[in-house]
């Protein structure tokens, strides 16, 4: 294990630190070196000594760097090697798949895999994850780079793999000589950013990080010029897959990687230099959740308003979705999705093709731009993310022959009927499944407010079963009181509860109905933060626990756990509590630096909780997710 | 007191009063039965399961006399289905006395019939009748789950090749004809054949409730010369067990009688448990004669494997969340005195076990649990 990690140091700038620690620890060396309950690694370059708990300091030879990030890319694809197989078996598959989803997609289960076959539970773990994920984007380097810089077998081995695919091949020459011209000139821009001394990270969190990206400046040159090159080769990848090798411009057009790991630092730089929402991030971050972005709530909506007139490159419809994204005035996936696609629908209407433009490649950047504006305003949800996969394929697919009048009217009527079949009609679909379970003298507990949930007691209802619903919520959303609302005012006998009383009312429920955000190819089903406790509470109880989500919702990517893609939500929501004066104790300690508050919005239950998943398709066992994914995600992609 | 003659599915035509039977012990407030099911089966009382009953009687030419009367005399009344002389019904009554036909290939002989005796000039109008007298069959009894998931894999299969442009009307016909007669076709000696490598020899299997697969596999590795011996559950209250340790014993091989309950103390000298299957549900659990689940939870907690042999025909789009949430199937339970008054009888003759199950032996391959609902989602989707 030593010797594995050697190499690997070089890129190491990024070492975080998680557990207990204090801004000027860093400076001096942690005493329990070898104890695992402090495993805090030293980022000071005067520290040599190895442990074997703690990562090697990194060392700052840029000249090294390139071999030994080679080798470090070979070391690390050892244990991704399988994923990068995987990865190759996609191309049958994903081909047709959208840009960024397409080699992000395949980046982002190396890092996933990456991530999530190390726990994070000890900061080694974690270091161990992060620096893995760093070589994953400098595979793409290596491999579509294809440099002479002393590349060692398996990466050459690599690049083979990456070459022998077919698609690939022709990519990674149009893409290799910009690569090349891009490291060259990010080799002479951090030249220049060196000689100022600042370091290019525009992070000014808590001081121990200040104090890594300090030293983090040297590193971060051979680093940010990597990165530059990655981030080129992965944006310039995604493009020429669909188009067949672009022009420049288009890159900067790219939304950036739905899933983009955020404390990749330059990488943030580069996004938040396209970005037309100014966020300011977050200043108190748990480590643990780095790779999320957080931004201070409150901080855009002033901003945008004003910027309300000068819409030029932003549709009013998207940039009206997008503030209501951002307020949170639409939330659920449906409704999320729903209103992204009447938006994209607007946009085609008004649209007109530039002249010396095709309309397919035009309106795929305005999407793809458009799409980056609502990931600014709001992380995309899987539904949201199979939607526009859906809708760059049909613009992809549009003949040429067509004029633009009737390209447009096809493009309208296809979302017009992505809406219609996929949502619309899958939800009824789902309630008429979902009704036959449901008897005479049920307890039907619900979680949150799914609105597939709700169509199913209303329906039910109508149909005049007789049966209660135990309604449980829980802070600081309090959505479940927009159901019960809704559930009362036709008649239906309700309790209301919150969710550290779940356990305690289990015993008189008959079934549990839950809504997902999406269902995964292992069958976990990522939903509402606190999904997955009520599953597991009636589980425990021998409940049976019902999942109603609709097929477009899933999706082919496997997730081990909450934390390695989820999204943050406002922190401040967490330490204030309306209305209680009395209790308000954590309110305005938001920015102290022995405290941060948490607010995930989604987690994810293992699928041995979940005794059927209610889709569109009938009433499958959670193992059959795959399946349904298989035969039938396809068809809308290829047809 | 339960009148074992053939004349039992005619008086359960006649009988139009809805008696009421309460229900199982112990079920949480009262299902609200479905009143369709009144009509035609008001004692809830299975015909299924009354068939397979009589099945594993002796038939005697007398009773097969009885049976044949019992089943003119039905035609002679009004037929519920048509005006047509010709009725599916009857035609799959027929059919289903014939004790080494399964349920539903008796349903799909009886189809075959229709199109025989159908005077349709279009796929549409043959597809029509046939969805039809597939109805009124599913209807009679909703019991049975082999029936209904046979016919509608058969509607499937001529929906599905219907739209083929390039036949003519009659060519089509025969084509459907010929799959309705292949499809009896015993798919139990491939089920069979693809069982003998887990039957090793030196080891003891024990078995619930006779099922005609699990036979034929056993027989098959008799004839095979494999040493095994056999451990078979009564099997009340059909008394199952005792024919099929009759049948086993014809055959040379070793075979042990137990009650019921003695399945867990008999549980650790056993190497694999085989059972058949009325009907395999999509979560990838069956529903079979009652006192599987039982077997299978001891079989489980002793880290035995226990092997499900079903024809994939059988596969049903059903999902139960626990034991209640299937058609109610009673049968008549003898217990050799009379039952006391005021006292209930739980008289189910199914029920389902959702987990515990190692391998699914059918004509598709050996296959796991899972991959139920993979063959339901292609077959039906």
């Amino acid at each position: 294990m030593e010797s594995r990690r050697n190499p690997r140091a070089v890129v190491d700038p990024k070492v975080r630190q998680v557990g207990f620690f204090t801004s000027d620890s860093t400076h001096h060396p942690p005493d329990p070196i070898a104890s695992d309950s402090h495993p805090v690694p030293t980022v000071s370059p005067s520290r040599n000594s190895l442990s074997p708990v703690m990562i090697p300091p990194p060392r700052h030879n840029s000249s090294d760097a390139f071999p030994l990030r080679a080798a470090a890319a070979a070391s690390a694809v050892s244990p991704s090697s399988f994923s990068y197989s995987t990865r190759r078996d996609f191309p049958d598959g994903s081909t047709t798949a959208a840009s960024p989803g397409r080699v992000s997609r395949g980046s982002f289960s190396r890092s996933s895999l990456a991530s999530s076959s190390l726990p994070g539970v000890g900061m080694d773990s974690m270091a161990a994850a992060k620096s893995s994920s760093v070589p994953a984007s400098g595979l793409t380097t290596v491999s579509v780079v294809n440099m002479p810089h002393g590349l060692s077998e398996k990466a050459s081995g690599v690049s083979d793999q990456k070459k022998s695919s077919k698609p690939l091949k022709e990519k990674t020459t149009k893409a290799e000589r910009r690569a090349l011209q891009e490291a060259q000139r990010a080799a002479k821009a951090a030249a220049k950013a060196e000689g100022g001394g600042k370091a290019p990270a525009p992070l000014v969190s808590s001081g121990s990080v200040a104090s890594t990206s300090v030293k983090a400046a040297k590193p971060a040159k051979p680093s940010s010029q990597k990165n530059d090159v990655a981030v080129a080769a992965t944006a310039a990848a995604g493009p020429s897959e669909k188009k067949g090798g672009t022009s420049e411009k288009d890159r900067k057009k790219d939304a950036p990687h739905p899933r983009m790991q955020y404390d990749d630092e330059s990488r943030v730089v580069k996004a938040k230099r396209r970005a037309v929402v100014k966020q300011t991030e977050a200043k108190n971050r748990v480590e643990l959740f780095r790779h999320l972005p957080q931004y201070e709530h409150g901080t855009q909506l002033p901003d945008l308003e004003t910027k309300f007139f000068q819409l030029d490159p932003m549709h009013p419809a998207v940039y009206k979705v997008g503030l209501q994204y951002l307020s949170g005035d639409i939330s659920g996936g449906n409704a999320r999705c729903i209103a992204m696609l009447q938006a994209f629908q607007e946009v085609v209407k008004d649209y007109s093709t530039p002249p010396e433009k095709t309309l397919n490649r035009d309106m795929t950047a305005k999407i793809s731009s458009y799409v980056s504006f609502l990931i600014e305003c709001r992380p995309l949800s899987v539904s949201m993310g199979n939607a526009i996969r859906f809708v760059k394929n049909r613009i992809a697919k549009l003949p040429i022959t067509l004029s633009e009048s009737e390209a447009k009217a096809a493009l309208q009527s296809d979302i017009e009927r992505f809406i219609s079949e996929k949502i619309i009609a899958a939800d009824k679909a789902i309630v008429k499944h979902a009704v036959s379970k449901i008897r005479d003298g049920d307890v039907l507990l619900t979680y949150g407010s799914p609105a597939a949930v709700e169509m199913v007691l209303l329906q039910a209802h109508e149909l005049r079963k007789k049966f209660r619903v135990l309604v449980v919520d829980s802070r600081p959303k309090l959505e479940g009181q927009l159901l019960l609302r809704r559930l009362i005012k036709r008649g239906i006998n309700c309790t209301y509860t919150h969710i550290n009383a779940v356990s305690y009312i289990m015993h008189e429920v008959t079934k549990v109905f839950l809504g997902a955000s999406s269902v995964l190819s292992n069958g976990t089903v990522y939903s509402r933060v606190g999904t997955a406790c009520v599953a597991m509470v009636a589980s425990a109880f021998r409940v049976p626990v019902l999942v109603c989500c609709e097929a477009y919702k899933f999706h082919e990517r496997v997730q081990l756990d909450s934390i390695c893609s989820n999204e943050l939500g406002d922190p401040n929501a967490i330490s204030k509590v309306n209305g209680r004066g009395d209790i308000n104790y954590l309110d305005g300690l938001t920015n102290n630096a022995n405290l941060q508050f948490l607010n995930l919005m989604y987690d994810a239950t293992p699928s041995d909780y979940i005794s059927m998943i209610i889709t569109d398709y009938g009433m499958i066992p959670p193992t059959s997710v795959p399946v349904i994914v298989r035969e039938y995600q396809k068809e809308h992609l290829l047809v | 007191m339960w009148r074992r003659s053939a004349s039992f599915i005619l008086d359960k035509h006649q009988n139009n009063k809805p008696i009421s039977l309460t229900p199982s012990i112990g079920s949480p407030p009262p299902l609200s039965a479905s009143v369709a099911d009144e009509n035609l089966n008001p004692n809830h009382i299975s015909a299924y399961y009354q068939t397979r009953a009589a099945h594993h009687e002796i038939v005697t030419s007398d009773w097969l006399e009885q049976a044949q009367a019992a089943v003119r005399r039905y035609l002679d009344q009004d037929s519920p289905v048509s005006g047509r002389p010709f009725s599916v019904i009857e035609e799959f009554d027929n059919w289903r006395q014939q004790p080494a036909l399964a349920e539903a290939v008796a349903a799909i002989r009886a189809l075959a019939a229709v199109i025989r005796a159908s005077e349709a000039n279009t796929m549409m109008e043959l597809e029509i009748e046939l969805k039809k007298a597939s109805d009124t069959l599913k209807a009679w009894d909703t019991t049975s789950i082999s029936l209904t998931a046979g016919c509608d894999l058969f509607m499937r299969y001529v929906t599905r090749t219907s739209a083929l442009e390039s036949e003519d009307f009659n060519s089509a016909k025969s084509r459907v004809l010929g799959r309705a007669e292949k499809f009896g076709e015993i798919s139990n000696k491939i089920i069979a054949t693809l069982s003998q490598d887990f039957i090793f020899d030196g080891c003891t299997i024990l078995v619930h409730g006779f099922s005609r697969v699990v036979f034929e596999i056993l027989k098959t590795a008799a004839q095979n010369k494999k040493l095994f011996r056999v451990l078979c559950t009564e099997g009340r209250p059909d008394k199952t067990g005792v024919l099929l340790a009759k049948e086993l014993a014809k055959l040379d091989v070793p075979v042990k009688l137990l009650i019921d309950s003695a399945v867990a103390y008999c549980m650790d000298e056993v190497d694999m448990v085989f059972v058949g299957a009325d009907g395999v549900v999509e979560s990838g659990g069956v529903i079979n004669m009652m006192g599987t689940y039982q077997i299978a939870i001891v079989a489980h907690s002793m880290n035995k494997p226990v092997y499900v042999a079903a024809e994939s025909y059988k596969f049903a789009r059903l999902y139960p969340l626990d034991q209640k949430d299937l058609e109610p199937a009673l049968q008549p339970i003898d217990f050799g005195v009379s039952v006391p008054p005021k006292v209930e009888v739980e008289r189910s003759a199914r029920d389902y076990t959702p987990q515990f199950l190692t391998l699914l032996f059918t004509d598709l391959g050996v296959l796991t649990p899972s991959v139920v609902s993979d063959e339901l989602i292609q077959l039906y989707l």
